[in-house]
């Protein structure tokens, strides 16, 4: 028997086309020859595998048909999901969006650096001290020509003026002095000089740069006592209306100005200050600001040059807290505030008059 | 059975006897009511249509065979069940071409635990190699054998349809590319 018709008998064997009799004479012969039983077995699996095969493509290809009928497409935009359109515009566009943005910004910053609103001090907002240097160059030119229309006029030995000039005022009779820190940044030497024009060398104990405080301490031997502080530091804020007062050192003298407390912040709305409609110049900044009680309320401190009359004063408050925060090694001498006010009830020329000893003249060296 | 029932989802022990039956219809309500859920899945977690359609396509004939092997047990909806097994296969898909990302946006619940469609891929496997090999072995032979082994067609039939003077010549013809067809695809690795 050729393979060809062995095959033929087993697959009629395996479709059961096989009479009784023939399959059963076909089975002795699979039990006892090992090798046709194996064909049996392996050509069984081989042509399941075929016939399962096909099966599976019958499949595929019901499921093709099927596929076929779906819109695909429709569902697919029905069902994918959507970011949102700035997300779209973003992944779409994103590239000329941040040139777009880069050149903006760039623009802006150009604008702005040559406006000068990149600089930090504002044009319209000056502070007080008065730069002698300037002066100086201004006197020294009529000096020479003074000298030359009158020969004969000794030129007098000058005072040495200082750079920079400010005011100060006391807050204890044994030679505490308030000013402002812009007047006294960056200072080698710190001069005050009283009303009577003596000069006492002085040191600066503590700044605030924030609220622009800086306290200094008389350490000149030939200082005496002040005598008690006639006026007193109001701890609340001072109502907008309130008749004020401050007296300022520009020059040897000293200058009274008076106005109202106009608004209860400074310059942009700064709630560390008060806005005042007194005449003030350079040279007052460090002065004190005071009601018509006698009350200190502030320290004068800045101006805005094109509204006239517009100054800016450090709130009291502010000065309180800044002498709590003195360090405590700071202090040689023991700082002593008045609470009591003598000023209380008299008139405004017998308080500048009691006030004016107790204002100084900042003089600030450096190099 | 009414055209409205035809169009809904169809229940899952409907499905189950369907398939059992070689039911075309259910089978067709059965695909058009779970792809969408399947295209979603895909299309956005890194896919094309044509990608869900192959996994889809995979996961209906798991659940077919299965089916038909009769060792399937409804142990969750019918929906659940398929968005796993796509879940699965579009994983091991992802990451086999490395567009995993290493997280995946879901929009069914899912079962975790199982792992059948491993056994599916042998299976897989094996019907490449019969895809492969009846494709070299070019016509007439394959005709025959298809004819023959998948159509169920008889000798006689065949015989006639390419022409053979007699019963014998095609047998033997049969036998040859039988005979050819199992080298093919035992030379397959």
């Amino acid at each position: 028997m050729s393979d060809n018709q062995l095959i033929e008998v087993i697959e009629r064997y395996l479709n059961g086309e096989m009479s009784q009799e023939e399959s059963a004479r076909f089975e002795m012969l699979r039990n006892e020859n090992a090798s046709v039983n194996n064909l049996v077995t392996e050509h069984k699996d081989f042509t399941n595998l075929i016939k399962q095969y096909g099966e599976r493509l019958e499949l595929e290809r019901r499921l093709n048909a099927i596929h076929d009928e779906i819109d695909v497409h429709s569902l697919k935009e029905e069902l994918m999901i959507h970011p949102s359109w700035i997300v779209q515009l973003w992944r779409n566009h994103h590239s000329k969006i941040s040139v777009a943005a880069s050149i903006a910004i760039f623009a802006v910053l150009c604008t702005m650096f040559f406006t000068g609103y990149l600089n930090n001090h504002d044009n319209n907002y000056v502070k007080l001290k008065l730069d002698v240097q300037k002066i100086k160059q201004k006197t020294d030119n009529l000096d020479s020509r003074v000298n030359k229309l009158n020969v004969h006029v000794a030129p007098k030995p000058a005072d040495n003026p200082g750079n920079f000039r400010g005011t100060g005022f006391a807050i204890s009779s044994n030679g505490y002095i308030v000013t402002n820190y812009h007047v006294v940044r960056d200072a080698d030497d710190v001069y005050v000089q009283n009303d009577e024009g003596k000069s006492f060398k002085s040191k600066v104990i503590y700044t605030d740069p924030q609220s622009d405080i800086a306290i200094l301490s008389i350490n000149d031997t030939a200082f005496r006592s002040l005598g008690a502080i006639p006026y007193s530091f109001k701890k609340s804020e001072s109502e907008i209306g309130e008749n004020v007062f401050t007296l300022g050192r520009p020059r040897d003298g000293v200058i009274l100005g008076a106005g109202f407390l106009t608004a209860s912040t400074g310059f942009k709305g700064d709630t560390t200050q008060y806005q005042v409609s007194t005449p003030v110049d350079f040279g007052n900044s460090g002065g004190p600001l005071l009601d018509n009680k006698g009350n200190l309320i502030g320290i004068i401190d800045a101006k805005e040059t094109h509204i006239e009359g517009a100054a800016f004063a450090v709130k009291s408050s502010y000065l309180l807290k800044a002498i709590q925060e003195i360090p405590a090694d700071s202090l040689q001498k023991p700082l002593i505030m008045n609470s009591k006010n003598s000023l209380t009830g008299l008139n405004e020329k017998q308080q500048v008059k009691k006030i004016r000893k107790y204002v100084f003249m900042v003089k600030v060296y450096n190099q | 059975m009414s055209k409205e029932l035809n169009n809904g989802i169809p229940a899952d022990s409907e499905v189950i006897m369907g398939i059992l039956n070689n039911s075309e219809s259910v089978l067709k309500r059965l695909y058009l009511a779970y792809f969408p859920m399947v295209l979603q899945l895909i299309i956005n977690n890194n896919g094309d249509a044509d990608d869900a359609k192959d996994i889809y396509q995979e996961a209906i004939i798991v659940l077919y065979n299965k089916v038909k092997a009769g060792d399937f047990e409804l142990s969750s909806k019918l929906k659940t069940y398929i968005y796993s097994v796509c879940r699965r296969l579009w994983l091991k898909r992802l990451s086999q071409m490395n567009r995993y990302g290493g997280d995946i946006k879901d929009f069914q619940e899912y079962l975790s635990d199982e792992d059948e469609t491993e056994r599916n891929n042998d299976r897989d496997i094996e019907f490449d190699k019969m895809g492969n090999a009846l494709k070299l072995l070019g016509e007439p032979c394959k005709t025959i054998i298809e004819d023959f082994y998948i159509h169920n067609r008889s000798m006689q039939e065949i015989c006639e349809s390419f022409g053979y003077t007699n019963a014998d010549n095609a047998k033997t013809q049969k036998y040859k590319c039988l005979q050819r067809l199992k080298k093919l695809f035992f030379q397959q690795k």
